[in-house]
């Protein structure tokens, strides 16, 4: 089992760790459906993906999964409030367009959401900016600027700052280092982060 | 025995009498239809395949002494997409149609004439009530998957809403819950062709000509709007048929018209111009969300759904297919949808294998294990 683990991606680690068992769930950008379908076998989890690129599709039909060919951006309208346990958006809010109308209706749709990207401002990138002069390009941000599908940099520290205003509650987080956990300083030693959080009580802060 | 077994026959299933969605009685009503693989001993691995308007129950194999498989042979058989050596594969002639079920072109006993115009108007709903009663009969309680594409895909929406409790997947391809205003003119731009023929006669021509020309010409406005911009002009391009010395004044001097013109003249010898009225009409008037709204649609639905759509179909545009994958959303149902990438149009559904093959047999395989799982291995 433990052996078995060891293919598996740390950021799907934590996020099978945080999803209960049973839940249902909707996975925004789940790519190759390769983190729906360790949540079906792990955790006995019901649900969809929805993504873009028809190659993904495929594979993720292949894997026996529930897929929606679309984008993010719409594809979040149809449902019901709290349809799901968790909407994820791992690696793909960054490049939305409309990052705050979809957060919004991420946690509309689902109970909790499980949000991943990388941060922007991990120390490496800060000297490649600092000593290069260029926009980093390294192992969580891994594009030219010319061919990057991200559309916003964001930090670890931006987005604790986004959910303070919107008055959504952060339930548990994990930073990444690579393969590592950080636990010090992550915005500045992560290169992502990774948030349970949930629309927080009424009462604006 | 079994080598080339490809050799398949149409069978034939009579009833006494069918009460249309309009209260009109009719009988006795025959479909044809055809079988292909073996109905395992639970009869759990059964699949109603659901033509489209100019399709028939002949959709795999061959015809003794035929050229031609049936419609859908690159789909169904042995390691296809519709595997004949896991799955029981069913296909029927619709109701009004005119290749073996019982159509404007039967014989009425009352008069002891063909039906013609005297054939009650039906619907998508209906043909679907037919192939009930073929399903009952053939001892099926509940099917593994209804696909079909175009008109065949309404007729799995109509399963989804009228026996939902009798499938456990629908795979509607290339089709949408209601016609646009664009899809009925099409449509009635064929009809009026066909009633504009001076042989059609009212419908009364079967002791004498069809109306062969004002059918050729339906055809031919279909088959335009089945293709795309860009599979005509891969396939045709600006081609000419002749040298300029012995064109005539309107003859079909581009290839795509000598293309459409023999669509047409093929057309008009398998297929009956009454049957063509009717079915339209019925493809007009359905509705698949049974008169809600796309929220109520599919409240009381179970089955497990893959909508497919293609990118170049402006016939059955992919955001008919979203209509129908948002009602599955809101009734919460597991849903699959994909919009493949092709050129071909809305024949896309009959040409794109490959991709299509991959979709629904791995569909097809996750519905039959979570069945085994919950009710044990079948033999």
């Amino acid at each position: 089992m433990a052996q078995q683990n060891d293919d598996i991606r740390p950021d799907h680690r934590i996020i099978l760790e945080w999803v209960a068992k049973n839940s249902s769930v909707l996975d925004l950008g789940c790519g190759g459906g390769d983190l729906l379908y360790l949540l079906i076998k792990e955790k006995k989890a019901r649900g969809h993906g929805i993504e873009i690129d028809d190659k993904e599709i495929y594979k993720c039909v292949a894997k026996g999964l529930n897929i929606l060919h679309g984008d993010i951006e719409n594809g979040l309208a149809d449902y019901k409030d709290q349809s799901f346990d968790y909407v994820i958006l791992n690696q793909s809010m960054q490049q939305i367009l409309h990052v705050d109308k979809v957060l919004q209706d991420a946690l509309r749709v689902g109970k909790k959401v499980i949000v991943g990207f990388p941060n922007f401002v991990y120390y490496r990138s800060r000297l490649e900016i600092l000593f290069k002069g260029k926009t980093p390009v390294n192992a969580s941000l891994p594009y030219q600027w010319y061919e990057t599908p991200n559309l916003h940099f964001l930090s670890i520290l931006d987005f604790i700052e986004y959910c303070r205003k919107k008055n959504i509650s952060i339930e548990r987080r994990a930073f990444l280092g690579g393969a590592q956990r950080v636990y010090l300083f992550p915005n500045v030693f992560a290169q992502s982060g990774i948030f349970l959080i949930s629309a927080g009580s009424s009462s604006p802060p | 025995m079994t080598t080339k077994s490809a050799i398949v026959q149409t069978k034939f299933f009579t009833f006494d009498e069918l009460v249309l969605e309009n209260g009109e009685k009719i009988g006795p009503v025959t479909l044809a239809y055809e079988t292909y693989g073996q109905l395992d001993t639970k009869k759990a691995n059964a699949i109603l395949v659901l033509h489209a308007l100019s399709g028939d129950a002949h959709a795999a194999g061959y015809h003794e002494g035929e050229k031609d498989p049936g419609w859908w042979d690159s789909m169904i058989g042995p390691a296809k997409a519709f595997d004949t050596d896991k799955y029981f594969v069913i296909c029927s002639n619709v109701l009004g149609g005119c290749k073996g079920s019982t159509g404007p072109s039967s014989i009425d006993p009352k008069s002891g004439k063909p039906y013609a115009l005297d054939f009650p108007l039906i619907t998508i709903n209906d043909m679907v009530n037919c192939q009930k009663r073929l399903i009952d009969h053939l001892g099926i309680e509940q099917l593994l998957t209804v696909v079909g594409g175009s008109m065949g895909g309404m007729q799995v929406l109509s399963w989804l809403v009228n026996y939902p409790k009798s499938i456990r997947s629908a795979i509607p391809i290339a089709t949408t819950a209601r016609h646009s205003p664009q899809q009925i003119a099409f449509n009635e731009a064929g009809r009026l062709a066909i009633m504009a023929d001076p042989h059609w006669n009212s419908g009364r021509y079967y002791d004498g000509k069809p109306p062969a020309k004002g059918l050729s010409v339906a055809r031919m406005i279909g088959h335009i709007t089945y293709m795309s911009d860009i599979s005509m002009t891969e396939k045709f391009g600006r081609q000419k048929k002749w040298s300029s010395d012995e064109r005539e004044k309107f003859t079909a001097d581009f290839e795509v018209e000598g293309y459409l013109r023999y669509r047409g003249d093929t057309f008009v010898k398998r297929f009956d111009a009454n049957t063509y009225l009717y079915i339209t009409k019925a493809i007009d008037h359905f509705d698949g969300f049974a008169g809600k709204s796309v929220q109520d649609a599919f409240q009381h639905v179970n089955a497990k759904v893959m909508v497919i759509a293609f990118k170049s179909d402006w016939l059955y545009p992919a955001y008919q297919s979203q209509e129908i994958v948002k009602a599955c959303k809101i009734a919460g149902l597991e849903t699959s949808y994909c919009e493949v990438d092709s050129t071909y149009g809305h024949d896309a559904f009959l040409l794109e294998v490959e991709e299509e093959s991959h979709l629904i047999r791995h569909f097809l395989k996750k519905v039959f294990n979570d069945h085994k799982e919950t009710n044990g291995p079948t033999k």
